[in-house]
């Protein structure tokens, strides 16, 4: 592999596994405080699914990446700078009708790039979309269930719906950006541009906004710095705090 | 146990000759094994006692999410992460079940819910201690978990069928959280000074309010007689005390920890370990609200019952509507 592709490579993998993981972490954080117990449930099960996704993701980064690195190495040992995960993802839960709909909005890419990948010309990142494909389908048919239940819920439910959705939408744009390495990716077969999945997420989007009597914000401004770790949030730092506390606390360890 | 010092009737157990024929015919079945149904006529005493066991068991499983949920978002590798999300995802499971075990009783889950925020109910001691270290996940899984198996595992064959088969499916489950637990503990136990220094001060810390979990001596309790002869109790709090330090004082020893019991010593001609009781003043202290924890587990409790208000609200109205909807349509 020549070096531009296997930059390229392993930014994808690390923005796959580093997304997967920031999201599981805080769906994590709700464990013990749902609204319902199986909400609980649902909850801890989305949480365990994605870390099983980053498990599989960040071990394919290591191999890629070459330096005698695990999986648990490049969760626990790198520092903000070096996540590539999207900013959605590291943004607090709030309350739990945004996590929802930050779960939907995610859900709703996740599902729609995955089967794709499923169909990679790297047989390693087509086996992992494959498995990860099934458990983002029924996130998505999860996560849509209560954003439409919640839209159309309440007077209050909806309003809390409805502010959830205007805070998060600025930070879905970054899920469709491209750069001259995903334009490698797509050359060859391995990922489809990020890009040329956005007019279905739209459509996907307006459908269930519909259903959920939510307004979609106007505008196609997006926060961006995660995928490629130029600028992450304040929250992330925090975040890592605590995942990475154990590890770095008590370096060479097995735990 | 998950279930401390359920009342009964406070009676004890009922003399034959004042029971009447249907009372009579009802421990008729009791005794011969055979499972009492929710359709199945039932004295007053064994449904209010059920419903006191089985709700005390499930708000105790759903406690019981918090201690190990604190160190979730810590857990120090990915796998150690999974397996504990996996863990309290089963804890919740099991409230599940039992919550729905106590509504074939005639209980809402709500109402159920209710009891436990206001103090009403009580659930299981041991969840008011804290978990401070990575040591505690293991000692949680291996001594909390270990002796939730040995009060379960004879529950499986108590007299309700649906809280019998809630334990069935409970039990499948349960060996699976004490096996990752002492998979922890021998991480800890044989890993670095200061892992083992962990390990060994999470047994301090939860060795005796594990033995607490049982309950005190109930030999003389009228209320666990009667729940013994309604097969709702099966053994005695000292009974499974008794077996269970049997069972781990070599598994603690296989490990290299020490049990902080200077009186801990292998007695041949009983053919069991003799051990000190707990602090039962502690214990009653932390019945009464005292524990170390008490405040900050009903408090996080009532806080995810409180902020999800507006949500179990939206999810109704939204079914409504859309029920509504659909006999509009048809
Ligand atoms: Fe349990
Ligand atoms: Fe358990």
């Amino acid at each position: 592999m020549a070096g531009n592709d296997k930059d390229a490579l392993l930014n994808f993998l690390l923005r796959m596994g580093d997304s997967a993981l920031i999201l599981g972490h805080r769906v994590s954080e709700w464990c013990g405080h749902s609204p319902v117990l199986e909400e609980d449930i649902a909850l801890a099960n989305t949480a365990l699914d994605l870390i099983g996704q980053t498990q599989l993701w960040l071990e394919y980064a290591a191999e890629i990446q070459g330096e005698g690195n695990s999986a648990d190495d490049l969760a626990f040992l790198r520092d903000a700078w070096d996540f590539r995960n999207f900013l959605l993802a590291e943004l607090p839960n709030g309350d739990f009708g945004r996590t929802m709909m930050r779960q939907f909005l995610f859900d709703a890419w996740a599902s729609i790039l995955l089967p794709r990948l499923a169909q990679s010309s790297d047989p390693r990142v087509a086996e992992i979309a494959a498995k990860a494909a099934k458990e983002a389908a029924y996130h998505l048919e999860r996560s849509a269930d209560t954003v439409v239940g919640l839209g159309d819920g309440t007077a209050e439910s909806h309003d809390r719906m409805q502010a959830a959705l205007d805070y998060l939408y600025p930070y879905v744009g970054e899920m469709f950006l491209s750069d001259e390495g995903d334009a490698a990716l797509a050359a060859a077969g391995v990922a489809p541009d990020p890009a040329s999945l956005r007019n279905e997420y739209d459509a996907l989007l307006k459908r269930v906004m519909n259903e959920a009597t939510l307004e979609l914000p106007d505008t196609r401004f997006t926060h961006s710095g995660g995928r490629d770790g130029r600028m992450h949030t304040e929250h992330l730092g925090h975040l890592l705090c605590s995942m990475q506390w154990l590890q770095r606390a008590y370096p060479g360890s097995t735990w | 146990m998950y279930a401390q010092m359920v009342k009964s009737t406070g009676k004890g157990i009922k003399p034959r000759e004042e029971m009447s024929a249907q009372e009579r015919a009802f421990q008729d079945r009791v005794d011969a094994d055979e499972r009492i149904e929710p359709r199945d006529w039932m004295p007053d005493g064994y449904r209010q006692n059920l419903i006191r066991q089985i709700g005390q068991h499930a708000h105790s499983e759903i406690v019981g999410q918090l201690p190990e949920g604190n160190w979730i978002t810590r857990a120090p590798t990915l796998q150690r992460k999974m397996i504990l999300l996996a863990k309290v995802q089963d804890e919740a499971g099991h409230g599940l079940y039992l919550y729905a075990a106590a509504e074939t009783l005639g209980v809402s889950r709500d109402d159920l819910t209710e009891d436990l925020l206001s103090g009403r109910m009580k659930y299981s001691s041991i969840f008011n201690y804290p978990t401070l270290t990575w040591a505690d996940i293991g000692a949680v899984g291996w001594l909390v978990d270990g002796a939730a198996i040995m009060n379960q595992v004879p529950l499986q064959r108590t007299s309700y069928g649906p809280y019998a088969r809630a334990m069935v499916r409970i039990c499948k489950e349960e060996s699976f959280h004490q096996r990752q637990g002492y998979d922890i503990m021998m991480k800890m136990a044989q890993g670095t000074e200061a892992q083992h220094r962990m390990a060994q001060d999470a047994l301090n810390r939860f060795w005796y309010p594990s033995l607490m979990m049982f309950g005190p001596s109930d030999t003389e309790s009228v209320h666990s007689a009667q729940s013994m002869a309604w097969k709702i109790k099966i053994d005695t709090n000292d009974g499974l005390r008794q077996k269970f330090v049997d069972q781990t004082v070599p598994q603690a020893e296989y490990l290299g920890l020490t049990v902080p019991d200077e009186n801990l010593k292998w007695n041949e001609k009983r053919g069991h370990y003799d051990f000190s009781q707990p602090d039962w003043d502690e214990f009653f202290d932390v019945l009464r609200g005292n524990g170390p924890c008490n405040t900050d587990r009903l408090g996080a409790r009532r806080n995810a019952w409180e902020d999800g208000a507006w949500v179990r609200e939206g999810l109704l109205a939204h079914a409504r509507k859309k029920a509504a909807r659909k006999t509009a349509a048809e």
